[in-house]
């Protein structure tokens, strides 16, 4: 009897895959509610990418709204997203910040330089800890962040055309109005 | 006109993988002979409609007919004509079709080239194949016709994405597919295998050679899509762990594994229980990849536009596919003997570690392209699991697996004395250990490179030993030539498959551990180094292609004062997508390339650049070929086809006995 339960491993494995995968179907990967929406954006002072003798706080941006795009060199995704957030960019409706995570100086400003400079500048966080306070689950990672310095949204994953004109552009209309 | 004739033609399709699965199968079991004859031309049937069908839609996509959607959202007129052939297979729907005329082609092969085979095990293994292709003759059908019309037609099409359009695109999705889709007559021999309760060696020895074949174009596949991401992605890399990689890379390693293990059972009997079962994981885990990549569970720069719909119902599939043949292996493997007995050290034990590293390999990467989806199903968070994980639990699982690969082929089946394989192997040992000392000087601060020198070394000349021992034993004045002839082509198909993975190895861990880049800001007329290279930015024009206009920059590069090459890299604009691509440019060698791409233009009239060395690259490539050599090597041996011409004699006597006077 031992020996016919063997053969039926198989079998129960597969069954837990497809419960996982059922599940997995129903939900949007690019999709997370985040608990720091409507909580104030967490404090950090980085070194900026490119210049390691200036730093990068989120309150210097009180005041105006602004993105925070967390990126990677090694970010394949980030790739795809990129001719989008250098178009989104040169429209000049909102600054956007890189906040470059768990990457290497060199890696990240040849990235840049090699496909485009998007960002105001882009914030350093070699060990990913402003990442942790973010709650940055994989990269790309969007913030949108009210001149009161407090979360309104986040977005998961690659940013397409799409999200910029369909939820990007009218949310920072709206909190630009306020 | 044509595409209603090509959707005609689907249904046809179906309507023969009906008579193909349902009759015959049905007809082993009451032994009802005229049943089973039907297998094979409803296999041929099938084969027919499915390529008329495939023939309608490339037509439609030559012909540029945008009133049909998949061309509409895939091409364009200005495509030039071989893209156009290419973007068939660029959508959904399209590569769907192409999917199915894979295992139409798969099993017409297999109902030709089986005349050696019991009439029930033939009308089994064509019955299971037709039943996988009523699930996707249905899937295309019911939630993804390539032949939907679009009214009102579109005016031009959205064109193929500008990534896609490259030769790689004509090559890597079909040669990928044949790999896959080949999985499927190893898993129809299990499990006709399974419902006949007859698994033997002549099983193994049927499976064998279309394991084979299916595992070379899986190679081929999976090299033509890492060789093409390393000179169109424009940044030099060329595997990335993406969830859409792992998904071809899991049943390469399992394929890798049940060839091994098929060895086994043929030779030796042993090991059925678990060959059967990798027979079925490995076509499970390329049934899973289309489910990962068509439904929108995980994200993935490869995935295609998603739809809960089509999600749904290949899962659903999946559930009864693998479902169903897992039940039917618990039901009947219990019953299966267990072969011949074996020592701790022979050549069975060999392979049944190196099934396990290999078994355990492919686990660690399904888990690692899982994880996230298990974690959101579990309401614990999203993550993502990025390259460090896999070179982390991958890498060491490997490096036992190219220990035994120079071990194996000199241990003994059944028992071997451990002191005697010492012995054979100990100078080799030793001069692995001295390519090591020579690596470790050469490239002091690279643990890695010297690891892959070592393991090359290792590999090749322990491969290289057993040849000439091999060799030797023939009577003096043989020539060379038919010493060589005089071993099987699947002792060869061994030994050439595992230098080229001794050459691979090298190129991964020399391009890992000694590539060089620079980016740095040129003008025309600048010049930059890398390496001992210097490279020279001649000229700057504007150029255009068919549907791009580009700047391409002109690069002198030479060595020591003597020039090497000219490279001309180009930033390329496709007019329909306005989509911006890098066209790097590569100058190949034996023990470097040089890679150019042009970045973006800045300001004051100078364009970033970056240049590379990359030290062995094409060894990389070059050990895939010769992996996949070796598979079509053992493919070949002669005693599969011997068996096939001696039936067919049979076969022709038998009829001339019949054949009245």
């Amino acid at each position: 009897m031992k020996r016919v339960l063997v053969f039926l491993l198989p079998l129960v494995g597969f069954a837990l895959l497809i419960g996982f995968l059922a599940v997995g179907l129903k939900r949007d990967p690019r999709e997370i509610p985040s608990p720091f929406i409507g909580k104030p954006a967490p404090a950090f002072t980085l070194t900026q990418l490119q210049d390691q003798n200036k730093t990068f706080s989120p309150k210097d941006m009180l005041g105006k709204v602004w993105l925070l795009n967390v990126w990677a060199s090694w970010c394949v995704s980030c790739r795809e997203e990129h001719p989008v957030l250098l178009d989104f960019a040169k429209q000049n409706v909102v600054p956007i910040m890189g906040l470059n995570y768990k990457d290497g100086r060199k890696e990240g400003v040849d990235t840049l330089s090699q496909m485009g400079d998007p960002y105001q500048l882009s914030a350093f966080d070699a060990d990913g800890r402003v990442g942790i306070d973010y709650g940055v689950y994989g990269v790309p990672e969007t913030f949108v962040i009210d001149k009161q310095g407090v979360i309104r949204d986040k977005i998961i994953g690659v940013i397409t055309p799409e999200i910029v004109t369909q939820k990007l552009l009218p949310l920072i209309k709206e909190l630009n109005r306020a | 006109m044509i595409p209603e004739l090509g959707n005609f033609s689907v249904m046809l399709a179906l309507c023969m993988a009906l008579a193909q699965s349902i009759l015959p199968i049905t007809g082993s079991f009451t032994r009802n002979s005229r049943w089973m004859a039907l297998a094979r031309p409803a296999a041929a049937g099938q084969f027919v409609f499915v390529s008329f069908a495939f023939g309608c839609l490339i037509y439609a996509f030559v012909v540029n007919d945008f009133s049909v959607a998949s061309v509409a959202s895939n091409s364009n007129s200005t495509l030039p004509l071989y893209y156009r052939v290419a973007a068939t297979w660029g959508g959904h729907e399209g590569s769907l079709l192409l999917w199915i005329l894979m295992l139409a082609v798969w099993t017409f092969a297999v109902s030709l080239f089986s005349r050696q085979l019991p009439d029930e095990t033939i009308a089994r293994v064509l019955g299971v194949m037709g039943l996988i292709s009523i699930g996707f003759l249905c899937f295309l059908l019911f939630t993804s016709n390539p032949f939907d019309r679009l009214l009102p037609a579109a005016a031009d099409g959205q064109d193929l994405n500008p990534l896609l359009q490259d030769f790689g695109m004509i090559v890597h999705p079909p040669m990928l597919y044949m790999g896959y889709v080949g999985f499927s007559v190893a898993f129809s021999f299990a499990i006709a295998a399974l419902l006949g309760g007859q698994l033997d060696s002549a099983w193994a020895r049927w499976s064998r050679p279309w394991t084979l074949v299916a595992w070379m174009f899986l190679t081929l596949g999976i090299f033509m899509g890492s060789f093409w991401a390393y000179y169109e992605l424009g940044w030099g890399g060329w595997w990335f762990w993406d969830a859409v990689e792992n998904a071809s890379f899991m049943p390469w390693l399992v394929g890798t594994a049940l060839i091994h293990s098929l060895a086994v059972t043929e030779k030796r009997g042993s090991f059925k229980n678990w060959t059967v079962l990798l027979a079925i994981i490995a076509f499970s885990l390329s049934l899973l990849g289309t489910f990962l990549v068509r439904s929108g569970v995980l994200t993935s720069v490869h995935a295609f536009a998603t739809d809960p719909r089509r999600g749904l119902y290949i899962l659903i599939f999946l559930a009864i596919v693998i479902g169903g043949s897992l039940s039917l292996y618990a039901w009947r493997a219990p019953k299966v003997g267990l072969g011949g007995k074996f020592s701790l050290f022979s050549r069975e034990s060999t392979l049944l570690v190196n099934n396990v590293l290999l078994l355990t390999a492919a686990a660690t990467v399904f888990l690692g392209t899982l994880y996230p989806l298990f974690l959101d199903a579990l309401n614990l968070g999203k993550i993502s699991v990025g390259p460090p994980y896999f070179e982390t639990v991958f890498v060491p699982l490997m490096l036992p697996v190219l220990l035994l690969i120079a071990v194996g082929p000199f241990v003994r089946w059944k028992s071997a004395p451990f002191a005697d394989v010492a012995k054979r192997l100990r100078w080799i040992a030793l001069a692995t250990l001295i390519f090591a000392v020579i690596a470790w000087m050469s490239f002091a601060p690279s643990a890695m490179v010297v690891m892959g020198v070592a393991f090359c070394a290792w590999i090749l000349l322990a491969t290289a030993s057993h040849v000439l021992e091999r060799l030797r034993h023939a009577p003096a004045g043989t020539s060379l030539w038919r010493r060589i002839r005089s071993q099987p082509r699947s002792y060869w198909g061994m030994i050439v498959a595992h230098a080229g993975v001794g050459i691979f190895v090298l190129g991964v861990t020399m391009v890992k551990g000694t590539e060089t880049s620079n980016d740095v800001n040129m003008r025309v007329g600048d010049t930059t180094s890398v390496g001992e290279y210097v490279f020279r930015f001649n000229d700057l024009q504007q150029v255009s292609g068919p549907n791009y206009t580009a700047m391409r920059g002109t690069f002198e590069v030479t060595h020591n004062g003597s020039k090497v090459a000219t490279m001309t890299p180009e930033k390329r604009v496709f007019t329909v997508q306005r989509m911006p691509m890098t066209d790097a440019a590569i100058d190949r060698g034996f023990a470097r390339d040089l890679y150019i791409s042009l970045g973006e233009p800045a300001e004051n009239g100078s364009w970033v650049v970056r240049v590379q060395h990359k030290p062995f690259v094409s060894w990389i490539w070059g050990g895939c070929i010769i992996i996949a050599f070796g598979g079509f090597l053992a493919a070949s041996d002669r005693r599969y086809r011997l068996k096939a011409r001696k039936r067919a004699q049979d076969v022709a006597s038998a009829v001339a006995i019949n054949a009245p006077a």
